[in-house]
């Protein structure tokens, strides 16, 4: 059997700030009724974080929980433990209407890295990346360029996106463009 | 620029993190319609200079419907609502009156 690959592996990019394509990242899609005690419990149990709040992440280590909609979250977890969390939602949430998927194969992650991470967010997303309009804890889906995305920043300095594998190349030369030498704006900082 | 804001998951955003669905409040006409009512079901839509109801999809975000009132001419927006709103809320009608007094729109005014 084929070794499951992250789509461009590892590829790295230099500019006024570091481009990566991450490897392969775990990744639940969630359905259901977010404000059910049931629901609930079971995010708890397999990210270790409560239900974010809408346009918000809520990470503990390597896992966590990212609000997509009213009805939908994306649960992060090691790969390798894909398998087993989606067991452990199945069982918690039998009986419930709910819609558990593994998504980490139709996804794939970059992380941006440096000054003027925000910058490069603004070139390619109509989101407003001043740092009292989007911060840490924040979880935004949008567009960039042509294509939809989610981001994040873990850290200050450092955002993380999210987009469909199918489009992982594409979305990694954006990102290059946005962030090669002699493109700094300075506006955001 | 139009800026909306979804009311569904509080993202307000520019237009193009949104796609437009057409005109709002449509009333279906089906099985036991007149032929008439079914060809302006179908085909017939209101185009204002002015005071305008749409649907909305915020596509490139939370996925979800809304509607929208908005100006055709002035791109103001006088507010979004659930897309399983059967007429304009109050507070948004008294926004649009305040701006265009006597305004109607097919059977809202
Ligand atoms: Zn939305």
């Amino acid at each position: 059997m084929s070794e499951p690959t992250s789509p461009l592996a590892g590829a790295k990019y230099e500019g006024f700030a570091g481009v990566v394509a991450m490897g392969l990242q775990g990744m639940i899609s969630l359905r259901g009724d977010l404000g059910a005690e049931a629901l609930g419990k079971a995010v708890k149990a397999v990210t270790g974080v409560d239900v974010p709040a809408p346009r918000r992440i809520a990470m503990k280590g390597e896992t966590g929980a990212a609000w997509m909609s009213p009805d939908e979250l994306l649960l992060l977890v090691p790969y390798a433990d894909v398998a087993t969390a989606l067991e452990r939602l199945h069982e918690m949430l039998a009986g419930t209407h709910f819609l558990a998927v593994d998504v980490s194969d139709a996804r794939a992650m970059f992380s941006v890295d440096g000054q003027g991470v925000r910058e490069i967010v603004a070139k390619l997303m109509p989101v407003d990346m001043r740092r009292q309009a989007f911060g840490e804890g924040d979880f935004r889906r949008t567009r960039m360029a042509q294509i939809p995305a989610a981001l994040w920043m873990p850290q200050p300095d450092r955002v993380q996106i999210i987009c469909f594998r199918s489009v992982a190349e594409y979305a990694f030369n954006l990102l290059k463009g946005a962030a090669a030498p002699g493109g700094e704006v300075g506006h955001l900082s | 620029m139009l800026i909306l804001t979804c009311p569904c998951c509080g993202v307000t955003a520019e237009e193009t993190e949104f796609h437009a669905g057409g005109e709002a409040h449509l009333k279906r006409f089906g099985p036991g319609s007149s032929e008439d009512e079914f060809h302006d079901y179908l085909f017939a839509r209101e185009n204002p200079k002015g005071v305008h109801f749409e649907r909305w999809r915020h596509a490139n975000g939370c996925g979800k419907w809304f509607l929208a009132a908005r100006d055709t001419v002035t791109l103001e927006v006088y507010g979004t609502y659930p897309a399983q709103t059967h007429e304009p809320p109050q507070d948004i009608k008294d926004r649009i009156s305040a701006r265009h007094p006597g305004w109607t729109w097919r059977e809202f005014a």
